[in-house]
């Protein structure tokens, strides 16, 4: 192997990831006093999060009435029952708080008369636990609700002087032997140079791996890389069979069109024009829970009633809406309509198919961000030296299935819960710990073995067999058969990163590495979504199995935890968190109210 | 004086051509701009050709093609491929825009040509170093400033206020204006450039904003604002359809307002 020398960084944190969730725990670690760098492989405001739509999740009653337990039950029935009470409670609880934070540091939101936040319909968000009609809980800056959320925490964090490391690819975790994350090891693109993160605490704010999928609503550099790092140091994974398709990913390209166009009064058709989602959720109509939307539309096309020359496709219609509301509230959209699709959508229906879009599973935590690997003994063991916020986590706060507009809040309220943690368990005068030399050499060998891979295949067609085997086999719905011969495809794939070939093996920018760096994340994440989808014998949230429609509480309320090692997965379990924060009397939410119970919309 | 001769390593010598795929009969010629620094060998065009029945429609599609399948080597920034991260920006047939929004369609010519972000220095291939067009975006304090006590709630702002926005928060910073500008390629270590002068008005013109004064004072220079020439490529070559060279025209008649 090639010696790499390497410059070695000290900090207090390093947070690896600079999207909304990197960004906000990095600011919240400045604030209490901690030396942070945040490292990230893309320009902050490039980060994953600066796509996302529609808004942000939080009870301000700027619309009408709206508090947070009725946020915490919508929560609560969104994950089917699989996300963890405490942690959902601290969601709907933070959230107003955090969402005028990000007012106060200059987020552009859409405005009402008043000059209050605009907050507009999402699907599984209502009033009366279920019981009333849809509520306007989500903020929004038009349809760009992302961009003007990163923008403005890359703009504070200067304002801060946090300590960005940009265009630095983690490659690996460093760990000691006993088990404690010391850092990490970085490779920085400009220069091709290697650099040492060494750290009391490392925060994973990585984002999510749709890009296991052919066809995700997710940017190219959404692979998972916190997930493999995880994976590959020996620590667990959870939940990953939960893997969220939006109804409304564009025909052939997957940009996204916003839930926020079905909440503004946008509905599907189908190939007769019937606005079917009646049929199916005669309450909530369009604004049905995600999964249960995509699992329509599926049905209407496996019943012959798509659209298009195909019939595999749905329509999207919003011409029916005054042009001037089209132009304030969905400008962005009405954009990508036009360039990825080519309608004009003050004319014509706009062509979707659910897409990929969003990953429950991660790193697990606890609601404070802390990272956990589960053993039989303590099932909330927690790692330490590691935390992990954002799509890249599991706290559990979206279960079987997220609600739309709940990850942005996750991400600022659980990037602010881990910088308080960190206050309180990282000791700014203390050294830094020794680091294990061995983890350090590791990575280096890992990646230098791929500098130099000379198998047969390369790496970008050996993503698309894995993209193509996930899309057919761990799709919106599934079966014992398809999932079975699912495991085995996927461990096939994965056997064969042996055999992959890389061409460019220069250090500066070499993007066919880094690349290949990727897809050796995406393989663990993948195994673990395909190995966690076979075992689970239920139908939950996202996870619909058609050899058993029903959700089983007695037997499957419980989180999957995935131990990846090569291609094998070892799968254990983890009870899921029954309770609240706060007890009833004290002004908490009432458990008869969360009971589980059929989920209907 | 103005050096008249290049730097010895500057000059573009022609590629390498690559084969052609195989049984197609929609071909399309792409010139590609390459430049390794490992080498240190002078930049060079390669030639690729592409089967356009199965290409995708954008020129993000192509690129992405002729990595996957024919030159790996081959570094370009993508992320989002929706016109929203802003990473793609490069000179392609001419114009600098967003490869991912860019429709090979909208190419009359028969040969794509395609080049990194003009007179930034490159650190590979289609990748300038940006570093010091993000500093420039750092320097006018890209964040609200606020004097009175905060709300417990949100600061009110008024719809009419908020439109006065638009226009402005959209951009992805994605550096094509400025390197569009003939003021930025003589001046840019000084003038601050069309892309830090919008977002300089978006925080000056937001209601919330209380360093309007402050703000106007940094700009206060015989270069940072008034290098600019109302050459207008600025707003021509925009990919978002946004209008620098008018949010400039607003900070200097500000400028000219506050001085009477
Ligand atoms: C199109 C779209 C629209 C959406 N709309 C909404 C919405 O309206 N409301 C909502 O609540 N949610 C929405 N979501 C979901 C939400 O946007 C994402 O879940 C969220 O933005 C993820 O944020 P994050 O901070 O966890 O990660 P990201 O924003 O993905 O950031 C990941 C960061 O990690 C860094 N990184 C990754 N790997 C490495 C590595 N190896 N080395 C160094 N750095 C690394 C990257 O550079 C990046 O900075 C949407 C998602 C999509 C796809
Ligand atoms: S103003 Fe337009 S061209 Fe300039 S950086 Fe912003 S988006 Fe890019
Ligand atoms: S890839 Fe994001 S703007 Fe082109």
């Amino acid at each position: 192997m090639a010696a790499y020398e390497y410059e070695t960084h000290n900090y207090d944190v390093v947070v690896v990831g600079a999207g909304g969730a990197g960004l906000r725990a990095t600011l919240g670690m400045a604030e209490q006093g901690l030396r942070t760098a945040c490292v990230t492989k893309v320009f902050p405001t490039r980060s994953h999060t600066v796509a996302a739509q529609g808004g942000i999740a939080a009870s301000l009653s700027n619309m009408g009435p709206d508090n947070w337990q009725w946020h915490m039950y919508d929560t609560v029935k969104g994950s089917d029952w699989l996300g963890d009470t405490d942690a959902m409670e601290y969601l709907a609880r933070s959230a107003p708080a955090a969402v005028y934070e990000l007012e106060h540091y200059g987020v552009p939101f859409s405005r009402t008369e008043e000059g209050k936040i605009y907050q507009r319909p999402f699907g599984g968000h209502t009033t009366e636990f279920g019981e009333g009609p849809p509520v306007q809980r989500t903020c929004a800056a038009a349809d760009r609700t992302g961009h003007a959320i990163l923008h403005t925490l890359y703009g504070q964090s200067l304002k801060q002087k946090a300590e960005f490391y940009i265009e630095y690819f983690a490659i690996d975790l460093i760990m000691s032997e006993d088990g404690q994350c010391q850092g990490v090891v970085c490779w920085k693109l400009d220069d091709g140079t290697m650099h040492v993160f060494n750290a009391k605490m490392v925060v994973l704010a990585t984002g999510g791996y749709g890009r296991a999928y052919f066809s995700a609503t997710s940017a190219h550099t959404c692979t998972g890389d916190g997930g493999g790092m995880v994976a590959r140091a020996g620590l667990a994974l959870q939940d990953m069979e939960f893997v969220q398709f939006h109804p409304t990913g564009i025909y052939g390209s997957g940009c996204l069109i916003t839930e926020g166009a079905r909440g503004e009064g946008g509905y599907l058709t189908n190939s007769e024009g019937e606005r079917f989602m009646e049929r199916y959720a005669p309450t909530y109509k369009d604004l049905a829970s995600r999964d249960v939307v995509s699992r329509c539309m599926t049905i209407e096309i496996r019943e012959g009633r798509g659209v298009g020359e195909h019939g595999d496709h749905i329509h999207l219609n919003l011409s029916h809406l005054p042009k001037e509301a089209l132009a304030e509230r969905l400008p962005g959209i009405s954009e990508s309509a036009r360039i990825f699709a080519g309608v004009d959508v003050t004319k014509e229906p706009i062509p979707v198919l659910p897409t990929v879009h969003y990953n429950m599973g991660g790193i697990p935590t606890n609601y404070w961000g802390e990272a956990l690997n589960p053993t039989a003994d303590d099932p909330d063991a927690i790692v330490p030296g590691l935390m992990a916020v954002g799509e890249a986590g599991c706290a559990s706060v979206h279960g079987a299935n997220r609600l739309g507009s709940n990850s942005l809040i996750d991400l600022v309220v659980f990037g602010r819960a881990a910088a308080i943690r960190a206050g309180e368990v990282v000791d700014p005068e203390a050294p830094n710990p020794v680091l294990n030399q061995a983890s350090v050499d590791k990575a280096f060998e890992r990646f230098d073995s791929l500098r130099y891979a000379k198998g047969n295949i390369a790496t970008a067609e050996l993503r698309l067999e894995l993209q193509k085997t996930m899309q057919a086999d761990a799709a919106v719905f599934r079966t014992d058969k398809t999932l079975a011969e699912g495991v085995e495809r996927v461990k096939a794939v994965a056997a064969k990163m042996d055999d992959v070939h890389v061409t460019d093996r220069s250090l500066i920018w070499n993007s066919d590495l880094m690349e290949t760096l990727e897809l050796t994340n995406l393989m663990p994440n993948a195994l673990a979504t395909i190995v966690g989808a076979e075992a689970r014998k239920e139908s939950r949230g996202a996870h619909a199995h058609e050899d058993y429609p029903d959700r089983d509480d007695a037997e499957w309320r419980k989180h999957s935890i995935m131990h990846v090692e090569g291609n094998q997965v070892d799968l254990t379990f983890r009870p899921v968190h029954l309770d609240p924060l706060t007890k009833h009397e004290d002004g908490g939410i009432d458990l008869k109210k969360i009971a589980p119970k059929k989920r209907v919309y | 004086m103005v050096q008249l001769t290049l730097p010895k390593n500057s000059r573009i010598t022609t590629g390498k051509t690559w084969p052609k795929p195989e049984g197609a009969t929609n071909l399309r010629t792409f010139k590609i701009y390459r430049w390794d620094p490992d080498t240190g060998e002078n930049p060079r065009v390669d030639t690729y050709f592409l089967d356009m029945d199965k290409c995708g429609p954008m020129v993000l599609d192509a690129l992405i093609k002729i990595k996957n399948e024919i030159d790996p080597t081959l570094t370009f920034r993508r992320s989002c491929r929706e016109g929203i991260c802003g990473s793609c920006a490069m000179n392609i047939d001419g114009h600098n825009t967003l490869a991912c929004i860019f429709g090979l369609d909208e190419i009359k010519k028969s040969v794509v040509s395609i080049y990194p972000l003009p007179h930034m220095p490159v650190v590979k291939d289609l990748i300038p170093d940006l570093t010091h067009f993000y500093a420039q975006h750092a320097s006018i304090m890209p964040w609200l400033e606020t004097k009175t006590n905060r709300p417990a709630k949100e600061w009110r702002q008024s719809i009419e206020d908020r439109k006065k926005l638009d226009g402005l928060y959209e951009c992805v910073m994605c550096a094509s204006c400025s390197t569009s500008c003939p003021s930025y390629w003589w001046n840019g270590d000084r003038y601050l450039g069309p892309a830090a002068l919008l977002h300089a008005y978006r925080w000056i013109i937001d209601s919330r904003d209380e360093a309007t004064g402050e703000r106007l004072d940094g700009l206060e220079d015989p270069f940072k604002l008034y290098r600019c020439h109302t050459i207008m490529n600025c707003t021509r070559t925009c990919p978002k359809g946004l209008n620098p060279a008018k949010a400039i025209a607003e900070i200097k008649k500000m400028m000219v307002e506050r001085a009477v």
